[in-house]
């Protein structure tokens, strides 16, 4: 669904941290940030909480590991124990390199799948991006019309810095 | 950010975000080189072969090759083990210098992960057509079937390096596309037509958001702590492939170690060979530094100088062991019929990688363009030298044989490296072969034209300290 967005376009990522800092301090809601690469600080000033995806990715590790020794313990220890030179059949220092390649395995495919899921990138999907430009060398602060005071907050991002600021009509 | 005014620059020359991505896009949306449809041609043609020689292959059976009862691997288990080493630098550069924080990861990290999934495909057909009929493959696999299920074998070396090598090519490559999402983004940002409806497609739907970063990041973050302990399990559940028979002269625990330590050494001989015709084919010189083939360089000798170490140690424990089969072993590869190749394999991995303690050397891009060829070659020798001096005389002398590859052998090998450079060209065409949003991430820190700045600030004396920040022709004096 489309809604009205004033977008503030800026050339650097110092004005950009700038500008997020004192726009939340003015008690204007920031939709979202848009940069070309990952600024580090800009999640802990846009009050972002920790990813849960380590917490995914541990107990997607979990599941492979579990899987995999049951796997190998019931295939060669109860299914079909096979009597090699008197060897006991539940040889479990032997099921250590397939468990840690399936727990790697599983885990690495786990997570990947749960992060393209919940940032909703699946093949073919259009993008929901603010400016064209975001890709390649500028950053965005988007900021939803609806509740906010247009030309206060448009003034506001032109005192910090910002080369542009547009009103568009789009879906983010 | 603040970096230190006496690093060296990882980008020289004048840069802005803009100007990165302008660069590094020019060579998907650019046509190509003449340079380019040449080496296309002659690795697709080398392709042909392959195709060729592999059909040949399956129609009339394994017999093709010039193996023998005794020597039941030869050169398909050398490339085998070759190709496996070689696609050991990408993952290594990606994940090990990632939980490092390496910055100048950043320049060559994409285009030597391409290359370790290249290289790992080749080595996968190997083991693929040595089984005989890879139409029946999926037998390797634990699945249900009529023989009772009669399960695979947890306990055979064999099985795990199935799981090994498809997990580290699976693993490999969510790693290394997770990373292009973002980069085929901005290809997609700045196409129209045709170009932009399949970069969209390609691109996932990236936005750059806040929130992706963030998640981005910790996914990177976690993959890389997972590939780490991969990259060294791969090559060590390769080497028990070896270490746990009961041959003389693969039987030694030094294994694992040995081989992690010759796969680096040799992935980054290939990443060196490919990134160095890049740079000057693709235009990509302020990016690829000679400051970045430097590091890579003391990379080759570390390692060069773990696995000479290795050869050496593995001959004195042959003859401390007091086994007569375990020195005749030994001896046989040094002075036996097959001596040739043991002191190619000496003189390119042991000899050679000492040039690089002269940093002359290490910044020469012939020198290292050479080198890295001959560390290429005495690799593939070392396995030739495990592999074919171990088995060839047995315990039994009247089975005692030589073994030389037939036409279909070396047509294979001459098609592999067909296979990988053809893939290697279409990756340098269709994707952005330096990662472009990693390395705007680090410019503010590592390029020379910021690095300027915080001297001036500070007051430093540059000329003094890091010269090749002021004058950038000193970055190609010895080019």
């Amino acid at each position: 669904m489309s809604k009205h967005y004033i977008i503030g376009v800026f050339g650097d990522e110092e004005p950009l941290l700038e500008a997020v800092k004192e726009v939340r301090a003015s008690g204007t809601r920031i939709h979202e940030v848009y940069t070309p690469f990952p600024v580090h600080g800009l999640d802990d000033l846009l009050g972002y909480k920790r990813s849960r995806l380590p917490k995914a990715a541990f107990l997607f590790g979990c599941l492979g590991f579990i899987l995999s020794i049951t796997m190998q313990a019931w295939m060669l220890g109860i299914d079909w124990p096979m009597n090699i030179g008197g060897k006991p059949p539940l040889a479990w220092p032997d099921f250590v390199p397939v468990s840690f390649e399936l727990t790697v395995l599983i885990t690495a495919l786990g997570m990947v799948g749960t992060y393209l899921v919940v940032c909703d990138f699946i093949p073919g999907n259009e993008a929901k991006i603010p400016d064209l430009r975001v890709t390649s060398h500028k950053f965005c602060i988007a900021i939803e019309r609806e509740g906010t005071n247009a030309a206060a907050v448009t003034a506001l991002l032109n005192r910090l810095g910002a080369e542009e600021v547009h009103e568009k009509e789009l879906e983010l | 950010m603040y970096e230190s005014p006496i690093r060296r620059p990882l980008i020289t020359g004048e840069t802005s975000y803009a100007k990165i991505t302008e660069d590094i896009a020019q060579t998907v949306e650019g046509k190509p080189t003449k340079w380019w449809y040449l080496g296309f041609t002659v690795s697709a043609a080398a392709l042909g072969l392959w195709f060729l020689t592999v059909g040949y292959l399956l129609f009339t059976g394994v017999g093709v090759w010039g193996l023998n009862k005794t020597v039941d691997w030869g050169w398909d288990i050398t490339n085998f083990v070759w190709w496996v080493g070689i696609g050991h630098a990408g993952t290594l550069i990606s994940a090990i210098l990632l939980l490092f924080r390496q910055k100048w990861r950043t320049a060559v990290n994409r285009s030597a992960e391409a290359m370790t999934i290249f290289a790992v495909i080749c080595a996968g057909s190997y083991p693929l057509l040595h089984a005989g009929r890879p139409w029946v493959i999926y037998w390797v696999f634990p699945l249900p079937n009529t023989y009772g299920s009669l399960w695979a074998n947890f306990n055979s070396p064999l099985l795990w390096d199935v799981f090994a090598i498809s997990t580290y090519l699976t693993v490999s490559i969510v790693f290394w596309y997770v990373g292009l999402i973002p980069d085929l983004a901005t290809i997609r940002d700045r196409a129209s037509g045709l170009r932009r409806k399949i970069y969209s497609f390609f691109s996932f739907g990236w936005n750059g958001s806040a929130k992706a970063w963030q998640r981005f990041e910790s996914v990177s973050l976690i993959l890389a702590g997972l590939a780490t302990p991969l990259v060294l399990s791969v090559h060590s559940i390769v080497s028990m492939d070896f270490a746990t028979s009961v041959v003389p002269g693969w039987h030694t625990t030094i294994f694992p170690p040995y081989f992690v330590a010759g796969a680096v050494f040799s992935g980054f001989a290939m990443v060196l060979t490919l990134i160095i015709i890049m740079r000057k084919a693709m235009r990509l010189e302020q990016y690829i530094t000679i400051n970045h083939i430097d590091v890579m360089n003391k990379i080759i000798l570390v390692t060069g100088s773990i696995v000479g170490s290795a050869y050496i140690t593995e001959f004195f424990i042959a003859w401390y062991s007091a086994v007569p089969y375990e020195r005749y072993a030994f001896i046989n590869r040094a002075f036996g019929p097959y001596w040739w190749a043991y002191w190619a394999m000496m003189t390119c991995n042991v000899i050679t990688p000492q040039l690089f303690w002269s940093q002359k050397l290490r910044r020469n891009i012939t020198a290292v363009f050479i080198i890295s060829i001959f560390v290429n070659i005495g690799m593939w020798f070392e396995r030739f030298v495990i592999i074919v001096t171990s088995l060839h005389r047995d315990y039994l002398p009247s089975s005692w044989v030589m073994y030389s590859p037939s036409w279909v052998e070396i047509g294979m090998f001459i098609g592999s490296q067909g296979l990988f450079f053809t893939l290697f060209f279409l990756f340098a065409k269709f994707a952005p072969v330096i990662a472009m949003a990693e390395v705007k991430s680090v410019a503010k820190s590592s390029a020379s034209q910021y690095i300027k700045k915080t001297a001036e600030k500070e007051g430093v004396d540059l000329k003094e300290l890091n010269p090749q920040v002021v004058v950038p022709q000193l970055m190609d004096q010895y080019e």
